[in-house]
């Protein structure tokens, strides 16, 4: 018998994410998957469960599940109170969970985005290999709403745990050590001086295709479109109001704003879990 | 490779290569194809063609695969071997009286005169599976419509500046349509083993439908294209 989880509260947005769909760019198909890879990576290690395995992650509010059997549930990424029916019980460690108990992933207490590892793995149809949400073009299974049902893979053995996990703290100020081009051309002196030496701040309208941002507007050296051009992960996007645009997991794969520098990958855990409000400001480096 | 390719570089582990024009890129983006099927590409992630680009994108050594693509000899004309998909397209589109008037000519000539040319597509992006394709010729680009709209039904055919695409689903959309596709559901069926019907390089003729006369069964695809059942994601 396969154990469910029935979703109690599904918080502001929640998704089922694991690495993504790769090699399918070219179709016009995002790569999609957790966008702090790292906290994913540690919560399903803690869970027992293999790397690639599909998890929960929450935006700002958390989430609450009621598993119909007794599973153990890792809740990592942003810090947040986790209670089971009401009693608190550690975030960022192996938690029992009883049959028919409610196990509640708070509201992020810093950070933005909750990871729950289920031991045995979100077990849903993949789509084109992944289990991931994709907000962008709608692939892979919908949003989690109040009363939807989880099946949960086959448990794994829970790992004897160390002492102390490594979670990085969620930054209270965003670095993004970025490397210019290939568009940079597209801008003057003044505007990569702006983009390289203003502080930005990370904008409400930040979601899982792209941070933005608030701050100076970027000069162009011409106005106009590019040709639609392949797009990677990181690219720093300058659209028309010439507020950079730094794009996450769920980008759309071909664009046609200039693309002045791209984010070095692993920092963009960091932007997964920058709040709006957040100052972010952008750093040479090869 | 002669003819102004030029290598940028995007990030640590992508290259981006711009040619000059869209025959430049869709001759490289077919190079590359036949190398990696070949075994003699280096390994890359992503080969995503634009207008008149190919990305490389999850590629270990860039600097080294930059060198090498400025001594490749890449022939200008893609192979006429590949694949050819057919198109249903009944030519009954809220826009086709627009386009009859740019093009100036009747309204029931638009469907003869648009699938009478032979269309590649050139790339991808949008939604999943969807293409854009050149081929028409330079005096029949359109531009968008001034207002978009707010959901265009999948199977709506319909064109924009150099390109004509089909919509495999519901989308907002400013094109302008001219036609529908019968059966869409062929377009974008990711259980498939080749998920999109119009993925870059595919030729696509279409065939004009008289209005309510029943369509083939089928766009008809040569053997290998891989779709078996056509079976529709609803």
């Amino acid at each position: 018998m396969t154990t469910k989880l029935t979703v109690t509260r599904p918080g502001a947005l929640t998704t089922i994410q694991d690495a993504g769909r790769q090699g399918h760019a070219h179709l016009g198909v995002p790569r999609s998957g957790a966008l702090d890879a790292p906290a994913m990576d540690l919560a399903n290690r803690l869970a027992g469960n293999p790397e690639g395995s599909a998890v929960l992650e929450t935006t700002l509010t958390g989430c609450a599940l009621r598993p119909d059997r007794p599973v153990t549930i890792v809740v990592g990424g942003a810090p947040c109170p986790v209670t089971v029916d009401g009693r608190p019980v550690p975030w960022g460690a192996p938690v029992r969970v009883p049959a028919g108990a409610v196990l509640d992933a708070g509201p992020a207490t810093t950070g933005l985005r909750s990871y729950l590892a289920v031991s045995g793995g979100i077990e849903v149809d993949p789509v084109l290999g992944s289990r991931a949400t994709d907000l962008l073009s709608g692939l892979g299974p919908d949003p989690l709403t109040e009363g939807a049902v989880l099946p949960v893979g086959r448990a794994h053995p829970v790992p004897v745990l160390p002492a102390a996990a490594p979670w990085p703290a969620p930054p209270a100020e965003l670095v993004l050590p970025v490397r210019l081009g290939p568009r940079a051309d597209w801008f003057t002196q003044d505007g990569l001086r702006t983009f390289l030496t203003a502080a930005f701040t990370v904008s409400a309208h930040s979601n899982r295709i792209g941070l933005r941002t608030e701050g100076p507007s970027l000069e162009r050296v011409s106005e106009g479109e590019l040709p639609s051009e392949g797009m990677v992960l990181g690219a720093v996007q300058v659209p028309p109001d010439g507020r950079p645009v730094v794009f996450l997991h769920d980008h759309p794969t071909t664009g046609g704003y200039p693309v002045i520098a791209v984010v070095a990958p692993e920092a963009l855990a960091a932007a997964a879990q920058a709040a709006p409000g957040i100052p972010v400001r952008f750093t040479p480096s090869r | 490779m002669s003819g102004g390719l030029v290598v940028r570089s995007v990030g640590r582990r992508a290259l981006l290569v711009e040619l000059p024009d869209a025959e430049r890129t869709g001759a490289l983006h077919a190079e590359l194809l036949r190398r990696r099927a070949a075994g003699t590409l280096p390994p890359v992630a992503e080969i995503v063609p634009g207008a008149r680009t190919v990305l490389l994108d999850g590629v270990p050594e860039p600097a080294s695969l930059a060198r090498r693509l400025a001594d490749w000899d890449v022939p200008l004309a893609p192979p006429a071997d590949g694949d050819v998909v057919t198109v249903p397209v009944v030519y009954d589109g809220p826009d086709l009286a627009d386009v009859a008037a740019l093009w100036g000519v009747a309204e029931d000539e638009v469907g003869a005169l648009h699938s009478s040319y032979t269309y590649r597509v050139a790339f991808c992006g949008f939604a999943p599976g969807f293409g854009y394709l050149t081929g028409l010729p330079e005096e029949l680009h359109v531009p968008r419509r001034a207002t978009p709209r707010t959901r265009v039904p999948a199977g709506s055919v319909a064109l924009a500046g150099p390109y004509s695409a089909v919509y495999p689903r519901a989308t907002p959309g400013g094109w302008q349509i001219i036609g529908t596709m019968p059966d869409p559901s062929v377009l974008w069926d990711p259980a498939r083993e080749r998920a999109a019907l119009l993925s870059p390089g595919v030729r696509v003729r279409y065939q004009l439908l008289s209005r309510g006369s029943a369509p083939d069964p089928a766009p008809q695809s040569p053997e290998g294209l891989g779709l078996p059942g056509a079976r529709g994601t609803s």
